[in-house]
């Protein structure tokens, strides 16, 4: 079975800086992986690389062992790749359930066309409806989402990256800024919304991440330092390095 | 918080429908297309009936005037309200379309071609088009700035051509055609303005239903997508590039339409038609009116039509007023005029807009005061500095003022200033007064 995802010493450099410094990485299909690292490692320039956003200085990546290296975002989301933002990014001035039926569109086959009417289309309407209900938005679905609580725009945000079915979802620090019992159902909504999907999520909370995660990647200064279940990451004298500075004598666990 | 509510929301319901269920059928019943057929069969009798109101010569050339501006003061908002483009540049598909149609009466007159004149705006719709797509392939890439500079660029060269080619353009004189040279339909041979009118209004209603069908398709709710996130419309796998260019293209045929409807009722084009000066127009009638509202540029192509006609009449300054209006709706209601009536919805909805009737009223008096001496100081200014020798005589509101006097001069200040402090002072209280309409039920925190 191929890899969802395949990096094969991928850079990337910001003029002389170099911020991602030869990646190479699998994540397989169906499992849940989360990449960690202290602030400014890489992860979301990361992201960046592998969702089209920023182009390569070097390297290759595959999705579903299709070459998309030099892809825009929109094409290789149409592969069948689809993420969400560390800063929330929907559509403000749209209504909340346009905002996933917009995420919904291409998948569905509606393109560009401009000889059908959105509001006749049944299986488009009751598929947005239903995501709503999924993500807990049923009731917002008229309000502008700009106008939304934070938490709630960050799980209509899952919501539009969910709606088109792909089947790799990249998310950003979905729990970022939230309440402890917000997280929780954050956790809980991403659990199942990406059931049979594969799952790669950026994430400083090591509560969420050794919940969620099959296995974690730590990334430091634009280097994987270790990939492996998160016991294995755990017990990593080069991860407990990375984030302490020294390694400690004793052992103990301090992640 | 909203996953509970959402719970409960499901208990309460009666029905064993599933809640999602309902949301889909709501929003598919909100969004019909036989929601809104009332409000276009109106629009269809009132557009009929319009010159038995206004059966003068004048009030018809007046309508048609407005059929042409809402058509293309719609083809711009699918720009700028929905597509976020901000053009300078979008007269030229307006002239273009027009120029080509003055050319196509001219084959009707004199080769023998067979065009029955309401299928003209329709050839310039398409001349319109067939430019926009060259241009829309490379202006769309962005939008913000980079679109903005194009767009002007644009404009500029090819109100620069119009000087150049003459043979199309006319040189500065313009093209010329004749309407009345097709074959007659339904008997008219579009002698009367009235028959002109007719069909420009049916031209219209076509247009602005299309225009409207056009912004609930995939393309047209795109549009508004990239509109506001453009990233994020990547992200869900739409070219931002491709869904500007759809925008643009369908914006450039209705351009065409209406310089086709122009080139009808006044039978002659000049390169004024395709300049930046329209093109600005053209920003003005769809900003004033309000570009978030589907009959926001349908409000500033009448407004500014009548402004442009009926208060040039009776002043010289009129562009200037108009100006005015412009920059105070950029500072103070940049939702446009259709902004202002539409925020009132949430105080009609909870019944309170009663409530404003006190505040307005006293409102009006300060507000006229200071509208009355500003357009006196301006009118008079206007007089002596434009005044011949012994010709000292302003003329507004029906008044004939002397402006080597002083006492018009102190009145009209003292209006001026006196409205103005006015407004001032009573703002917090306006202010007070519409969160207390519009917040939230009881109207006291």
């Amino acid at each position: 079975m191929t890899a969802a995802l395949q990096m094969q010493g991928v850079r990337k450099n910001f003029g002389p800086t170099e911020i991602i410094r030869g990646i190479d990485l699998e994540i397989r299909a169906g499992e849940r992986h989360a990449i960690i690292g202290p602030n400014g490692a890489g992860k979301s320039t990361l992201f960046h690389l592998i969702s089209g956003k920023y182009s390569k200085t070097a390297g290759r990546i595959l999705l579903n062992g299709t070459e998309v290296t030099e892809l825009q975002p929109y094409q290789i989301n149409r592969m069948g790749l689809s993420r969400s933002f560390q800063i929330t990014n929907i559509f403000p001035r749209l209504s909340v359930f346009e905002n996933v039926r917009c995420g919904l569109l291409w998948s569905m086959d509606y393109r560009n066309s401009f000889w059908r009417l959105v509001d006749t289309e049944r299986a488009l309407n009751e598929r947005a409806a239903q995501i709503l209900d999924q993500i807990g938005l049923l009731d917002r679905c008229d309000l502008p989402a700009g106008v939304l609580a934070y938490a709630e725009q960050r799980a209509l945000e899952i919501g539009i990256t969910i709606a088109g079915g792909a089947d790799v979802i990249m998310l950003d620090e979905p729990t970022a800024g939230m309440s402890h019992s917000e997280t929780e159902g954050v956790v809980d909504l991403i659990r199942r919304v990406t059931e049979g999907r594969t799952l790669v999520m950026v994430e400083h909370d090591m509560g969420v991440v050794f919940n969620l995660a099959d296995r974690i990647s730590v990334l430091v200064y634009g280097e994987i330092i270790a990939t492996g279940s998160p016991e294995e990451v755990r017990a990593s004298k080069a991860v407990q390095e990375a984030y302490l500075g020294t390694v400690q004598e004793s052992g103990e666990e301090v992640l | 918080m909203s996953a509970s509510e959402t719970t409960t929301a499901r208990v309460v319901a009666p029905d064993t429908e599933p809640a999602w269920k309902r949301v889909a059928d709501d929003q598919m019943r909100r969004g019909a297309f036989t929601r809104t057929l009332p409000m276009w069969v109106g629009a269809f009798a009132l557009l009929m009936v319009m010159p038995l109101l206004f059966p003068s010569a004048v009030g018809v050339t007046i309508m048609n005037q407005m059929g042409i501006s809402i058509v293309f003061a719609l083809s711009y908002n699918m720009l700028l309200g929905q597509g976020g483009m901000l053009s300078f540049g979008h007269a030229v598909y307006f002239g273009l379309g027009g120029f080509l149609s003055v050319h196509v009466m001219n084959y009707v007159e004199y080769d023998g071609w067979w065009l029955p004149l309401p299928l003209l705006p329709f050839l310039g719709g398409l001349f319109g088009l067939a430019f926009a797509i060259p241009i829309a392939g490379f202006s769309t890439r962005r939008a913000g700035t980079v679109f903005a500079m194009i767009s002007l660029g644009v404009g500029e060269l090819v109100a620069a051509c119009s000087i150049i080619f003459v043979a199309f353009f006319g040189g500065e004189e313009g093209v010329s055609g004749d309407r009345t040279m097709g074959p007659p339909v339904f008997g008219s041979e579009f002698l009367s303005e009235v028959e002109v009118y007719y069909l420009t209004a049916v031209i219209v209603l076509i247009s602005a239903l299309f225009m409207y069908l056009f912004s609930r398709t995939p393309a047209g709710r795109m549009a508004n997508a990239v509109r506001d996130n453009e990233e994020r419309a990547e992200f869900v796998g739409y070219s931002q590039r491709y869904v500007r260019f759809v925008s643009f293209c369908a914006a450039g045929f209705f351009a065409g339409v209406a310089g086709g409807l122009f080139a009808i009722n006044y039978e002659i084009l000049t390169e004024e038609n395709l300049n930046l000066v329209t093109s600005g127009w053209v920003l003005l009638m769809a900003f004033i009116g309000g570009v978030g509202f589907f009959i926001g540029p349908i409000v500033g192509a009448i407004l500014l039509t009548l402004l442009q006609t009926v208060l040039s009449n009776h002043t010289e300054l009129w562009q200037l007023y108009v100006g005015i209006l412009f920059v105070l709706t950029v500072m103070y209601a940049p939702r446009g005029l259709t902004g202002l009536v539409m925020m009132h919805g949430p105080a009609l909805r909870a019944g309170r807009l009663g409530m404003l009737a006190v505040p307005y009223a006293i409102a009006v008096v300060p507000l006229l005061a200071l509208l009355a001496g500003t357009a006196l100081l301006l009118e008079m200014g206007h007089t002596a500095n434009q005044s011949v020798v012994g010709e000292s005589e302003a003329h507004v509101f029906g008044l004939t003022l002397d402006v080597t006097t002083a006492l018009p001069w102190v009145v009209a200040a003292v209006l001026a200033v006196g409205g103005g402090y006015g407004l001032y002072r009573i703002a917090q209280y306006l202010r007070d007064a519409f969160a207390q309409a519009t917040g939230p039920a009881g109207g006291h925190q």
